[in-house]
């Protein structure tokens, strides 16, 4: 116990430690929430840089629509309309699924535009070559442009995934109890709220942190000397 | 449809606060920018340090921990009252603050160092090298990626929701609990949020013209009186 205001003890590190093993393992709920998250986000993100390029506009205008209708709303917004909306048509999802969904599908916009900025960094004779050897249009995606096109991006991947990560506390709004709805929970519990949200927001910072610096680094490997 | 408009007025009242939580945390998120941004090019290490905590600490955590924090834990450990308006204003602004951090450091890293070298030739003093040369040159790489920020800023706007503060969001979550009518309430309000981004997409599309006036040379249109900028 030290800092005190008011008579009051501020701070308990014996609370701290109580409550710290029930924080970890709201951890793991983070953890899936974000490795779910983000395959959906980088497998969906993939498909829509995709056919946002197709040569059909009927299939090209919608997708970018789409983009910029999620990309230009609140994630929190969206995750109540599947959480809410959704079983009025008979599709009831549990808050962990519309979470991951929410998250998947709104990363996805912005994974969408890294994987765009990778597919236009092909030089535009990768594309001449393809259609000189007769390649049809799957191969020239799968053989020629994407290996070339996403070794570059995986770092700025690789940052959506982190900032995912920090997201996953909205899942709380619609009763996910990851870390942060674990502390809120213990906070409205106990009336002690200070060693709940700051030991949250420390683990954030240290688990996110050193993933930044992994990247920083593989970014300058990956940079263009 | 006139379903849809009934629930129109309540919702407004909720865009009132969105609206008055995105511009007071446009001021304040570029104040945080700019603190930070030329604090990571101080000259004095602690300084530099400083900044460079302020940054990682907030790019390092979820903006929805940090208002918490600063709404509930904060009043705590120093006896003091925070309003929801301030915390929410607060935190959403030092988030985008500390990304913004970055891009100023950058815009500034990126003027070319001729132009100092020039203004230490002319015996300009350090600050007026900054406010003359350097900063209205940056300005202009920097608008673009600060109205990314503002439609992130005004997306978490959102979160104040949830410390009690009646914007959009959580006038949705009122109407939708008194009526049920969910799809409809959804639908509007990611509209309405649909619209405030685009508002700000467009007013950052104006500034960027009026910022780079005079500066297309070899552009082929009538070129206007150069202002100064900002």
């Amino acid at each position: 116990m030290i800092a005190q205001a008011g008579g009051e003890v501020v701070w308990s590190w014996e609370f701290a430690a109580e409550i710290l093993p029930q924080l970890l393992v709201a951890l793991r709920v983070t953890f899936q929430a974000t490795v779910l998250g983000s395959a959906l986000a980088i497998t969906l993100g993939l498909v829509l840089a995709v056919l946002r390029r197709s040569d059909s506009r009927a299939v090209s205008l919608p997708v970018g629509g789409f983009i910029e209708f999620i990309r230009s709303t609140p994630l929190l917004v969206q995750l109540y309309f599947l959480f809410f909306v959704l079983p009025q048509f008979g599709l009831t999802l549990s808050g962990m699924t519309a979470g991951v969904l929410g998250l998947g599908v709104h990363y996805a916009t912005y994974t969408s535009e890294v994987y765009r900025a990778g597919i236009e960094g092909v030089p535009k004779g990768q594309w001449e070559a393809a259609t000189a050897l007769n390649l049809s249009n799957r191969r020239t995606w799968t053989g020629v442009v994407l290996p070339q096109a996403i070794p570059k991006v995986v770092p700025a991947l690789g940052n959506y995934v982190i900032a995912m990560f920090k997201e996953t506390p909205l899942l709380a709004a619609i009763t996910v109890i990851e870390m942060f709805g674990q502390a809120d929970r213990i906070a409205s519990r106990t009336f002690r709220n200070v060693e709940a949200f700051t030991l949250v927001g420390l683990l954030f910072l240290l688990l996110s942190y050193p993933c930044v610096l992994l990247l920083r680094r593989l970014e300058a490997r990956l940079a263009p000397r | 449809m006139a379903e849809v408009l009934q629930f129109l007025p309540t919702l407004l009242l909720g865009v009132r606060v969105t609206v008055l939580v995105t511009v007071l945390g446009m001021i304040f998120s570029v104040v945080f920018a700019l603190l930070g941004g030329l604090g990571r090019l101080s000259k004095r290490r602690p300084v530099r340090w400083l900044a460079g905590a302020y940054i990682e600490v907030f790019r390092g955590t979820s903006v929805l921990v940090q208002m918490f924090w600063l709404f509930y834990v904060f009043p705590r450990l120093f006896d003091i009252e925070l309003s929801p308006l301030f915390a929410g204003v607060l935190a959403l602004s030092m988030n985008v603050g500390a990304y913004g951090s970055e891009v100023v450091r950058g815009a500034i890293l990126a003027v070319p160092k001729g132009q100092t070298e020039a203004a230490i030739a002319c015996n300009f003093s350090p600050s007026q090298r900054l406010r003359r040369i350097v900063l209205p040159q940056a300005v202009v790489a920097m608008l673009p990626p600060f109205g990314n920020l503002m439609i992130e800023l005004l997306k978490g706007t959102a979160l104040v929701s949830l410390i009690t503060l009646s914007d959009l969001t959580f006038m949705a979550q009122q109407v939708r609990a008194l009526t049920g009518a969910t799809l409809q309430i959804f639908t509007i309000v990611l509209v309405l949020y649909f619209v405030m981004s685009y508002a700000i997409t467009l007013g950052v599309r104006f500034l960027e013209r009026r910022v780079s006036v005079g500066r297309d040379v070899g552009r082929h249109m009538p070129q206007p009186i150069p202002e100064p900028v900002a």
